[in-house]
């Protein structure tokens, strides 16, 4: 039987509940849940009760949510450390599932879950999904890559919750995706957005154009993006786009999620607690203001993970949003502090070199930073693909381009930086994350 | 009256030429001239094929950024001076030349010089103003040979 909100517009949903719980309810419920995993971690995780017992503290000692400033980050490398099972609280005949990320150097890092982990972990991607405007009767083809990447199983298990029709075609294969989307009557996608923007561009090569299908949501994640490359998806497509947060660290998918309003990503604070932290000191940073975002997974139980530092550049925005859910938000995550590269002392993130691309007229969010060495100075070269948009019969409207382009990078960037125009399609695509920046310093001279 | 010229974007390096021409070679489309503009980093290979539509399709189902541009050929003997007397017609006006390039016409005391123009109109007009033989794209396309 269908109930009124499986057609009722908007996002309310009644998995939603949490998100729009009273303020001071919703600290209680926090304070409750963040003592409970502070003893269960110093019970159960030795290298968590060391630390605790170095600063001269006991689970006792969190009397109040601002009393978590006082306990030690978690970092990557304490589960690169500990590999593969050393953070684990539960013993594994308690724990229904393993996933581990591909770590890019070493050891992966290996993330547990109980049944009730499971569960939580559903809710939360349920609610996500809703957030995103999706009910029962959606049909939602998930191309995020299933296996032992969080994002397949979390979105997977996070519709099936929510009652939505899953395809779980997995990622890649994109002429297979475009197919079903078509055939299937795919009315969402998941994946990541550079992924989509592939998707786009074969479609439009198969002379299939998406505004002709049924699809009008896509949940977009695991990768930063920009509000630019938004509204190129939502004008080629004619979808909604949504900006969705998580890690695998603290549970996968599901952490934070955009809703009607598309204006920053609800955190679902009863189960996970954000703090921004300066990234260089650890400090706290000002009401508002931008820094790491640090986690504290309030309710996970194989696994518990305290003032987790995601790496995550953002800042919380505490005023009401138009939606009516009271849990607070963070801003768009355009950038990651380990995504940075520092180049002659200044440090620039991938996310301004596409801004800067953005404001020139025809330049397609396909580009790719080259970082090389010359003789003991770093030089940056952004390739940028030629589009028929920007090509010209003519030498001096290319030189022109291409100048443009170099003044728009310096601007943002504050320093000089090579442009170089490329072929259509010489940039490698990615099925997965964007590879946006090669660096080659450590080869070189 | 205006002859349309494929440019095809290429990258300056080696082996990025042989693609667009073993595709016009391989589907029978007929190159009658060309000219190629460098620089440091990327070209641009100006076409004059035999049928630009399916030549401009070709190229763009093959994944190559086409550009199509109307361009003006003027008929001339081919002797000293041959170029010199269209210039002239352009020397006091502000019509632009932005490049230009020549093929000889299968008749062996002529040439085809073709001009891209910044205004091909008002080029058109003084061209024929001063007795020019501005030549229809059909002649361009379709080799004379007599």
């Amino acid at each position: 039987m269908n109930e009124f909100w499986d057609t009722a517009p908007g996002c309310f949903h009644p998995a939603s509940a949490p998100d729009y719980l009273p303020l001071p309810q919703m600290r209680e419920l926090q304070l409750r849940r963040l003592q409970a995993v502070v003893r269960r971690a110093y019970d159960k995780v030795q290298l968590f009760r060391s630390r605790l017992e170095e600063r001269g503290l006991r689970p006792e000692c969190v009397r109040s949510l601002d009393d978590i400033v006082h306990l030690p980050f978690t970092v990557k490398t304490d589960l690169r450390d500990t590999y593969p099972f050393g953070l684990f609280a539960s013993p594994m005949q308690e724990i229904v599932r393993l996933h581990a990320s591909s770590g890019t150097t070493g050891k992966p890092i290996v993330v547990a879950y109980t049944k009730d982990d499971v569960e939580v972990w559903t809710s939360v991607m349920g609610r996500t999904l809703a957030a995103c405007g999706l009910h029962k009767g959606d049909v939602i083809q998930n191309a995020y890559g299933y296996g032992l990447f969080t994002g397949g199983l979390g979105a997977h298990y996070g519709a099936e919750g929510l009652g939505a029709t899953v395809i779980p075609i997995s990622g890649g294969n994109t002429d297979r995706q475009i197919m079903v989307m078509r055939d299937f009557k795919v009315t969402a996608i998941c994946c990541t957005p550079s992924y989509f923007i592939h998707l786009l561009d074969r479609a439009s090569d198969l002379g299939v154009d998406i505004r002709d299908l049924s699809l009008k949501i896509g949940v977009f994640g695991a990768e930063p993006w920009t509000e630019s490359m938004r509204r190129h998806i939502q004008a080629v497509s004619g979808i909604k786009a949504y900006d969705i947060y998580g890690l695998s660290e603290i549970i996968g998918p599901g952490v934070a999620s955009e809703c009607c309003c598309q204006n920053g990503l609800h955190v679902f604070e009863d189960h996970f607690f954000p703090e921004i932290v300066d990234p260089a000191t650890g400090e706290p940073a000002p009401e508002g203001a931008e820094g790491e975002l640090v986690l504290t997974a309030l309710t996970k139980y194989a696994m518990p993970m305290i003032r987790y530092r995601t790496r995550d550049i953002t800042a919380l925005e505490t005023e009401a949003c138009g939606c009516g859910r009271t849990v607070r938000r963070i801003r768009r995550i355009g950038r990651r502090s380990d995504d940075m590269f520092i180049i002659r002392g200044i440090n620039v993130f991938p996310s301004q070199i596409e801004t800067a691309l953005l404001t020139i007229e025809g330049t397609l969010p396909h580009y790719q930073i080259i970082l090389t060495r010359h003789k003991g100075l770093d030089e940056l070269e952004v390739q940028v693909e030629v589009t028929p948009e920007v090509f010209s019969d003519k030498v001096g409207s290319l030189e022109d381009l291409n100048a443009r382009l170099m003044r728009a990078l310096e601007q943002t960037l504050g320093l000089r930086a090579m442009v170089r125009l490329v072929g259509p399609r010489s940039i490698p695509r990615s099925e997965g994350k964007a590879r946006r920046v090669i660096d080659r310093r450590n080869m070189q001279d | 009256m205006k002859i349309h010229q494929l440019s095809v974007f290429l990258e300056n390096k080696p082996g990025q030429m042989i693609g667009p021409c073993r595709l016009l070679a391989r589907e029978g489309v007929d190159i009658r001239t060309l000219s190629l503009a460098d620089t440091q980093q990327f070209g641009i290979l100006r076409l004059i094929v035999s049928d630009w539509k399916s030549g401009a399709a070709l190229l763009r189902e093959a994944g190559y950024v086409v550009n199509v541009a109307e361009v003006v050929a003027v008929e001339v003997p081919d002797r000293p001076g041959g170029l010199f007397q269209v210039l002239e017609v352009f020397e006091n006006s502000a019509v632009n030349i932005e490049y230009m390039y020549a093929f000889p016409f299968g008749r062996q005391d002529r040439a085809v010089l073709l001009f891209r123009f910044d205004q091909p109109d008002a080029a058109i007009t003084l061209l024929q103003a001063a007795g020019m033989n501005v030549v229809e794209d059909v002649e361009v396309y379709n080799r004379i040979e007599t």
